[in-house]
């Protein structure tokens, strides 16, 4: 993995916006991804995370902004759905990928049959793709973005719907391709697979809601956190909402604190009490900065009426 | 859950569409066109009386040229390059009447009117003339009658180019034409959408890959089954029904080569507007259907009304027929055959044209946006199925 980065440092969109007829999908987004990280673009359904990767792939044009992204020879990208040919088997799938990026027969046979022997790929390359389990799928999909050593791999949900151990196997494969020295931009639902990221995008609505390093999103929440049995009532209770069977309140003018991580991050070791405050983490950071735009809206809206 | 179904069929109106217009189209198209009945049958003269003849020869024939100084091999020469379909030939003794066996309804129309027109002078006409009696294919018109008295004395009939009156020796040539379409159009239009429907078409659209690069990518492969399948037509149509094939190979193949880049043209067009294959399968049938049965393959050009024939010389498979039937059964030489030969390329250039932008267009529609600093802006592609939502906007220069 030698491909040199970027001589600005970074690959991504500057002030991009993208409309689908009179719907705005993405509103003057800006994003970074930087050679060797993993970035990831979270974000509630038509949060605008795909059309995000797709323009960063070169799928979509945008109505205004900047893309700054390599040569499609040395970009990878895994589209929604594994991207694969289901009547064509595991190595045929890999060997098409390798002709269209021009890799010799003899690199692309190495990297493909390492990368699938890590996957647990490796006794399924006479497979056909269409045959193979959804996480398997998907696996092969990774491979066939990576297997060019991309400067800037592209994965819009790689890991969803997939079972925990081929979790693993997808994420070490985006690490390695990150390790390699490439941008790796990967789309995902889960809040604690992002942050496994260097740096994390939330969308909402086709808007920047945060950004940043996950830490950095933490630590720009606003207000206190504290759990709760049970909903508390009146004003309190639109800012609360459930997790893990009990009930997160957000305080947006208690200026108690949190309580302060431990060294690894996990917050306090014990489970707080009724009403204890309680350390936040990356979920509930955008939880709360995806309350706080709908509860900003609320008030804007009714004292427009 | 049929409330479910007419709430998808109202959604889905090609389909809708399909359903409902196409079978009033049809009923009307072929309504038209569904008839074997010849009515005019061109015919030309030669030899010292063929200005008699000029005036003798009554309907259904109709006389389309005379040439007093040539003879039987002008006449012979007509028949192949079709430039009418009975010939006849004048001189000293009885006269012989040429037909052009591989325009089978119209031989079959003239064979039974000169027999019916001999019967009424009890001198039936002498030959290969391929049926037994007259009237077999119809009653002819009493005018035919005038021919024998002409020349005082029944014609000898010769039959050319499908001696007897086969209908495998017409129908192979065309079903190679059939199968071209059907490997051409249907099929070809199914492999693109499949690429669309798996999602691998985005996958396409972002790799180092020029449009051209995977347009020729997808057709090839169908190009080379489309002429394998010719092949096997041709030979086992030669072989096992023994229909002659007396022309060149080498025109037939360029025929083949032309209509084929109507068809897969015409399939690329028809992937390109379908978002599945259902819709592929439904516009396939739309465009297979008038080909198989307004080219002339099973009822004559001639037959067809006037105002649906003009369907017909849109068609590509009406050219490849004259072609195929030309090259097989008339030996016949590609200069004649020049017409069907500049339309299938006018076809072929107006289609595959269409069909290289529609899949460019899909490919790569955008412009290449302006590079900056070290990356490059790179080329926006975008998808049809979004296309039209984004709209275009300027791309800032890098810092």
């Amino acid at each position: 993995m030698t491909a040199p980065g970027p001589a600005n440092g970074w690959w991504g969109a500057d002030d991009l916006s993208v409309r689908f007829g009179g719907n705005i999908a993405l509103d003057h987004v800006s994003f970074r991804a930087e050679p060797g990280r993993v970035s990831a673009v979270v974000g509630g359904d038509g949060a605008g995370r795909t059309t995000l990767l797709r323009c960063l792939a070169g799928a979509l044009a945008p109505a205004s902004g900047l893309i700054r992204r390599p040569g499609a020879l040395v970009t990878g990208y895994l589209s929604a759905g594994s991207g694969t040919y289901p009547d064509l088997s595991v190595s045929e799938n890999l060997a098409f990928r390798a002709t269209a990026y021009q890799i010799p027969p003899a690199t692309a046979a190495e990297r493909g049959e390492e990368l699938l022997a890590r996957a647990g790929l490796d006794r399924a390359r006479d497979r056909l793709a269409g045959q193979l389990s959804g996480g398997m799928r998907q696996k092969l999909g990774v491979i066939a973005a990576m297997l060019h050593r991309p400067d800037l791999l592209v994965l819009d949900e790689p890991t969803t719907g997939v079972d925990p151990v081929s979790r693993s196997d997808l994420w070490w494969l985006i690490a390695r391709a990150a390790a390699g020295g490439a941008a790796v931009v990967l789309a995902t639902s889960y809040l604690d697979e992002a942050e496994r990221a260097h740096t994390v995008l939330v969308l909402d609505a086709g808007a920047e809601l945060a950004k940043g390093t996950p830490e950095e999103i933490v630590a720009a929440m606003p207000g206190t956190l504290t759990v709760a049995d049970t909903r508390p009532a009146g004003e309190a209770g639109r800012r609360a909402w459930r997790r893990e069977g009990r009930w997160r309140v957000w305080d947006p003018a208690d200026a108690r604190g949190n309580p302060s991580a431990d060294a690894s991050g996990n917050g306090p070791a014990d489970a707080p009490g009724n009403g204890q405050a309680v350390r936040p983490d990356l979920q509930d950071a955008v939880t709360v900065a995806a309350l706080a735009r709908e509860l900003a809206r609320a008030g804007a809206a009714e004292e427009s009426r | 859950m049929i409330v479910k179904e007419f709430r998808q069929l109202r959604r889905d109106r090609r389909t809708l569409a399909m359903m409902i217009v196409m079978p009033v189209i049809l009923l009307i198209v072929f309504g038209y066109a569904a008839s074997f009945d010849v009515t005019s049958i061109p015919t030309v003269a030669a030899g010292p009386q063929a200005g008699q003849a000029a005036h003798l020869v009554g309907k259904p024939f109709h006389l389309v040229g005379t040439q007093p100084s040539e003879g039987r091999a002008w006449a012979a020469q007509q028949l192949r390059d079709g430039h009418a379909a009975v010939a006849v030939v004048t001189g000293n003794g009885r006269p012989q009447v040429l037909i052009d066996g591989s325009q089978l309804f119209t031989a079959k129309t003239a064979i039974a009117a000169l027999s019916a027109a001999a019967a009424k002078g009890a001198n039936p006409p002498t030959g290969n003339t391929g049926l037994p009696s007259a009237g077999t294919a119809g009653q002819p018109p009493a005018d035919a009658a005038t021919g024998r008295a002409a020349f005082g004395a029944a014609p000898a009939v010769t039959v050319l180019y499908n001696p007897g009156l086969g209908t495998s020796d017409i129908m192979i040539p065309g079903l190679a034409g059939v199968v071209l379409v059907f490997v051409g159009t249907i099929i070809t239009s199914l492999g693109v959408v499949r690429e669309r429907q798996s999602g691998t078409l985005e996958q396409l659209a972002v790799m180092p890959l020029k449009p051209r690069d995977v347009f020729l990518g997808k057709i090839v492969p169908y190009f080379a089954v489309a002429a394998v399948d010719l092949a096997i037509v041709v030979g086992v149509g030669v072989s096992l029904f023994g229909v002659p094939f007396r022309g060149s190979l080498a025109v037939l193949a360029l025929g083949a080569l032309l209509f084929l880049f109507v068809t897969l043209g015409i399939g690329v067009l028809i992937s390109s507007v379908s978002e599945n294959q259902g819709q592929a399968i439904q516009l396939s049938f739309m465009v297979t259907l008038p080909q198989v049965l307004l080219s002339g393959l099973i009822f004559p050009l001639s037959s067809i009304a006037a105002g649906v024939r003009w369907i017909s010389y849109i068609l590509p498979l009406t050219y490849f027929n004259e072609i195929s039937r030309g090259v097989m059964l008339r030996a016949e030489p590609i200069g004649p055959l020049w017409q069907p030969f500049v339309f299938l390329a006018l076809l072929g250039a107006v289609v595959f044209t269409l069909a290289s932008l529609r899949f460019r267009a899909y490919l790569a529609p955008a412009a290449p946006r302006r590079s900056g600093g070290a990356g490059s802006t790179g080329t926006a592609r975008q998808p049809r199925s979004t296309r039209a939502a984004a709209s275009a906007g300027s791309a800032g220069s890098a810092p």
